[in-house]
């Protein structure tokens, strides 16, 4: 059993050496978002209204829960490249617990998203962007956002090893996570959008997410005066969602790690 | 005897497609074992399920005294598996890959890295060690990747096909260490296309087509199937070698054939020793200039031929080879 901890600590050790050797893989995380931040909180920021607050302030849950989805793209990309190259057949001929391939590379990943998560709140911080909550609830939530990015890099497994080439999975990763980065009040209050749009909105998980994160901050909510249900409870539902989810994709994507090394390439 | 790997009418199918057909195999441990056969012959579909990468479906198989389908994890503690294309991590060196895989076959931090010196040792990786492997040129990665496998001192190994693409020098190179393991006592299963490794390294061969085995043995026992020594000779002209088939007709066992030159005929002899001299005798009496005159032991590519009515890829290079020595 603690050979489960051994072996996925020794992937876990893998993947940050490869953080180590590639350092700019943080900056092609943190690109997108700074350049949100710079867009949205300064240039449209001026023209852009939010009830009770600034529009770096509210825009910044927004710009973080987007780079938290784009893990699984990363995430499906690095699993699927493994697989091709012969690496996942190596693994497979050893007589090491096979969850672990899953679990150290999610974990590095989470690493990865604190470091990431970090470096961007300062350069929010730098911009003008202030929590206003407690330090707790600050941290807790960053916390809700790597539970995020956490539940993505599994999805990425997940996207990885059942499409198997990057091209396809970049495009399906794409095309599941921006709906969902921008379909939400990640980036607008969702009452300004038309009836439907803003009924989705309103019940996408993502906005009851940086919801969440706002009020942990202290930062604007803007939802106006009657918030659908998984507003008015967002860090719960959010939380609730997230295990749910992870619940359902972890052994998804174990089981797509068995039948896809069954495979040749 | 005892058997490292036995295979008892294995079948597998893709879809529509069965790939492999009732193969049934016995291995002997310490033992060098040839699978030789052409592209999709079936063999990485063998080796990958006697790694436990692929499900059996129909067939048994064990590996080192257990059941692939059903003792999966005590195979999996026993073999090491090098295939067909090099599977290394490029973006870690050739010493932290060797010591992953130890720690990951659970041989402890400490006898990983002691593990991993000895093989860059042996692999001769030593001063490429502390080098990404994306920076490796391909005999280096196959070097390493066999290596790998050989990390947990496994009782059998899987080599599949694990000198194509390697140049001559690295070629033999490999050769020598395979050669190395068999006599220490391991047991190695390999798949090749050449004929001449299959002949240079197995103590048995099995020739596999279209998911079958056509034949199986030693190379001198297939060798001696296609019954005995072949008589080559070489004529100036075109026109020589069609009258020069009527006297070697005459004392070969099948009919003679001219190849794609046209001034190259063999025959195949009968095993007794007289046909030679009643060859080289009805040559001279038909009044033939021959400009070459030879005899050798049938190779491997006239069993293959023979066996499954077309040749390997590699026939006209090796048969050219042959000549020329
Ligand atoms: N995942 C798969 N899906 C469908 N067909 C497959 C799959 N894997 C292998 N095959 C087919 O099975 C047959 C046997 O393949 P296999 O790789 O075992 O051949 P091989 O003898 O190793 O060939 P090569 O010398 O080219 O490596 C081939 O016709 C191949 O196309
Ligand atoms: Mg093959």
């Amino acid at each position: 059993m603690s050979y489960v901890l051994t072996d996925s600590a020794a992937l876990f050790g893998r993947h940050l050496t490869h953080f180590k050797r590639l350092p700019q893989q943080l900056i092609s995380v943190t690109l997108m978002p700074i350049m949100f931040v710079f867009l949205f909180g300064y240039l449209f920021g001026s023209s852009m209204v939010v009830p009770d607050g600034k529009y770096l302030d509210y825009i910044m849950a927004g710009i973080l829960a987007q780079m938290m989805l784009a893990n699984a793209i990363n995430t499906g990309v690095g699993v699927a490249d493994d697989l091709n190259n012969g690496l996942v057949d190596r693994f497979r001929s050893l007589p090491m617990t096979q969850f672990s391939v899953l679990l150290g590379r999610t974990a590095a990943d989470l690493v990865l998203n604190i470091i990431a998560l970090l470096f961007m709140v300062l350069v929010g911080l730098l911009m003008g962007w202030r929590p206003h909550g407690s330090a707790l609830s600050t941290i807790g939530g960053v916390a809700l956002l790597l539970l995020l990015g956490y539940t993505m890099t599994w999805l990425g497994c997940l996207i990885g090893l059942t499409l198997r080439h990057p091209q396809v999975i970049n495009s399906v990763a794409m095309a599941v996570t921006m709906p969902l980065a921008f379909l939400s009040a990640g980036f607008f209050p969702i009452n300004n959008l038309p009836g439907w749009v803003s009924a989705i909105a309103s019940w996408n998980p993502v906005s009851a997410i940086v919801t969440g994160v706002r009020e942990l901050w202290g930062n604007p909510v803007g939802y106006g005066d009657d918030p659908s249900w998984p507003l008015r409870h967002p860090v719960p539902v959010s939380l609730i969602t997230l295990i749910v989810l992870l619940l359902i994709i972890v052994p998804l994507a174990t089981r797509a790690y068995r039948s896809a090394a069954a495979k040749t390439t | 005897m005892e058997y490292a790997i036995s295979v008892e009418g294995l079948r597998k199918r893709y879809g529509e497609r069965e790939v492999l057909s009732g193969v049934s195999l016995s291995v002997a441990a310490g033992s060098v074992f040839g699978l030789l056969g052409p592209n999709g012959a079936g063999k990485t579909t063998i080796v990958r399920t006697l790694a436990t990468l692929l499900d059996i479906e129909e067939g048994k198989a064990t590996v080192a005294g257990f059941d692939v389908a059903r003792q999966g994890a005590e195979v999996r503690k026993r073999i090491g598996l090098t295939g067909q294309y090099a599977a290394v991590d490029a973006r870690l060196t050739g010493r932290e890959n060797l010591v992953l895989l130890g720690t990951l076959a659970h041989l402890g931090r400490q006898r990983a890295r002691q593990r991993a010196e000895e093989l860059l040792e042996v692999f001769d990786l030593q001063e490429a060690a502390n080098r990404l492997v994306g920076t490796y040129s391909g005999g280096m990665r196959r070097r390493l990747d066999l290596g790998a496998s050989l990390i947990a001192e496994p009782e059998v190994i899987f080599l599949d096909e694990p000198t194509t693409g390697l140049d001559l020098i690295s070629r033999t190179a490999l050769w020598n260490m395979v050669r190395t393991q068999a006599e220490a006592g391991v047991t190695v299963l390999l798949t090749t296309q050449y004929l001449e490794e299959a002949d240079q390294l197995a103590d048995r061969v099995a020739v596999i087509d279209q998911g079958q085995v056509m034949a199986e043995g030693t190379p001198t026992e297939l060798k001696n199937k296609v019954g005995g020594e072949r008589l080559e000779i070489t004529v100036e002209t075109a026109e020589l070698a069609q009258r020069a088939l009527v006297p070697l007709a005459a004392v070969g066992v099948a009919a003679p054939i001219v190849d794609s030159t046209g001034l190259r005929i063999s025959v195949a002899l009968d095993a007794g020793t007289g046909g030679i001299a009643d060859a080289a005798t009805g040559l001279q009496r038909a009044g033939i200039a021959v400009a070459d005159f030879s005899v050798r032991r049938p190779s491997l590519d006239d069993v293959f031929l023979q066996l499954t009515g077309h040749r390997t890829e590699d026939t006209t290079v090796a048969a050219a080879g042959r000549t020329e020595r």
